[in-house]
């Protein structure tokens, strides 16, 4: 059977991995390249590159880091950040990107998503989404979780997934660098309601907590997290036989 | 010199790099006399099979790697590049492949149960119902990465399968024609095996 994907995810700014605590404090891990080529020996079953300074300061993506990955990493790789166009999209699978995730340019150019589904197929194009809750309702922040848009989370997913998204990033914002647990109650809202896999992102502290999100999420597909790799504090070929002793179906 | 035949669909990046990475002489090209001279021929491929056989056609690259493959020249089909290896497509319609290998390409969707998603996104496992060469370097098991939501059917000359709550094909061989369903260019060690045991197989 298909397998449930462990990724991590590689926050990039000036060609280096950082990681922050509810998007504050930034702080300096390693190399991106070397990061790689490391989760891909050690059984990571995707890479997700984010330009976490792109959406807010326009940066452009670091596509020589990103080329020097895709020449020695063989696994699938998705970018994102700062993707506000159909040329971004193609700027960076040029490099070697398998799928792109749009965020903010979703928001700001409606026609996005669309667009890039006809042109580079709905495998190719990524919902991500960074959610908080405000006032007991689930919405959708954009510009790398600093601006809320007033959005209910879950209708602006079902509205990508139905303009061409293949897949969604559900990154909660309550969650994230807390690491004391996925968001099981957004995830399972966001799961009901689309039927392309969902990956989870933000609150990943322990095996456990992954044990937890397949185990309470069966449909979600994939756990996200970043720091927990980048300081050692899971290492994934644990983790995997950790999930598989649960009764989890991974790629060992 | 390996040649992966460029007609215009796809992204070749990953799949350039992971022959280069084995060690291969590879070349991207879209010249027939390139693709007449290699020793092997890759047909990539990712999209709608409509898109892809019209470009197919209207390159003339169709009828050059079909003659090719009569000459018993060693070539792969990737993706939506095996698909095109079968007879017909019933993607949106009712369309002519290559017909070098005899199949045909039907939707995942109705064939599986209905809770399953599609695409079939992800690493699954690959089961082998009989020896062949292209995967002298794995074992039962060995996962490798697939994102399609169209699969091989009525088809005799299946060499792997995978398990989605039913059996689909994961690769079709016959003689010197071959394709993978799955991206061996993204399926890490496994798939750097099965590019190597393709460059390494004898003319």
């Amino acid at each position: 059977m298909i397998t449930k994907r462990i990724i991590p995810c590689l926050d990039v700014k000036d060609g280096k991995v950082v990681k922050g605590v509810n998007f504050e404090k930034l702080k300096d891990v390693a190399s991106p390249i070397d990061l790689a080529k490391f989760y891909s020996d050690n059984g990571a079953d995707e890479l997700v590159f984010y330009d976490i300074t792109a959406s807010a300061e326009g940066r452009k993506l670091f596509t020589d880091v990103l080329t020097e990955v895709a020449k020695n990493v063989f696994i699938p790789l998705t970018v994102g950040g700062g993707i506000r166009s159909t040329a971004d999209f193609e700027r960076v699978l040029s490099c070697g990107a398998d799928k792109v995730s749009v965020n903010s340019g979703a928001i700001s150019n409606p026609l996005l998503i669309q667009e890039a589904a006809k042109k580079y197929g709905n495998q190719c194009v990524v919902i991500s989404a960074d959610i908080k809750r405000v006032n007991g309702k689930f919405h959708v922040f954009a510009k790398g979780g600093r601006e809320d848009t007033g959005m209910d989370a879950i209708p602006w997913i079902v509205r990508c997934v139905g303009e061409g998204a293949g897949e969604v990033v559900v990154n909660s914002m309550d969650t994230d660098g807390v690491k004391n647990g996925f968001d099981i109650e957004l995830l399972q809202l966001v799961c009901n309601a689309v039927d392309v896999p969902v990956i989870a992102s933000g609150g990943a502290g322990s095996k456990n907590h992954f044990v937890e999100l397949f185990q309470q999420v069966p449909t979600v597909d994939a756990g996200l997290a970043a720091s927990v790799f980048h300081f050692g504090e899971i290492a994934i070929p644990d983790l995997k036989q950790t999930l598989k002793a649960n009764g989890i179906t991974v790629r060992l | 010199m390996i040649a992966i035949v460029d007609y215009g669909v796809g992204n070749l990046f990953s799949l350039c790099s992971s022959f280069k990475k084995i060690g291969a002489d590879v070349t991207v090209t879209s010249e027939k006399s390139v693709i007449e001279n290699a020793r092997k021929i890759i047909l990539p491929g990712v999209g709608a099979f409509e898109d892809a056989a019209k470009k197919l056609r209207e390159t003339g690259l169709g009828d050059v790697v079909k003659a090719q493959a009569k000459s018993g020249k060693y070539m792969m089909g990737i993706c939506l590049g095996m698909q095109l290896l079968l007879d017909k497509s019933f993607e949106y319609g009712c369309h002519e492949g290559l017909g070098l290998i005899a199949g045909n390409v039907t939707p995942i969707k109705g064939y599986v149960a209905p809770d399953l998603k599609i695409p079939h996104i992800g690493w699954n496992g690959l089961h082998f119902p009989k020896e062949h060469f292209l995967f002298k370097y794995l074992k039962e098991g060995d996962h490798a990465y697939f994102v399609h939501s169209y699969h091989a059917t009525d088809c005799q000359d299946v060499i792997a399968t995978t398990e989605y709550d039913k059996e689909l094909t994961a690769a079709i061989g016959k003689d010197n024609v071959l394709g993978c369903q799955f991206h061996p260019e993204k399926s890490g060690e496994v798939g750097l095996r099965i590019l190597r045991a393709f460059i390494e197989q004898k003319d």
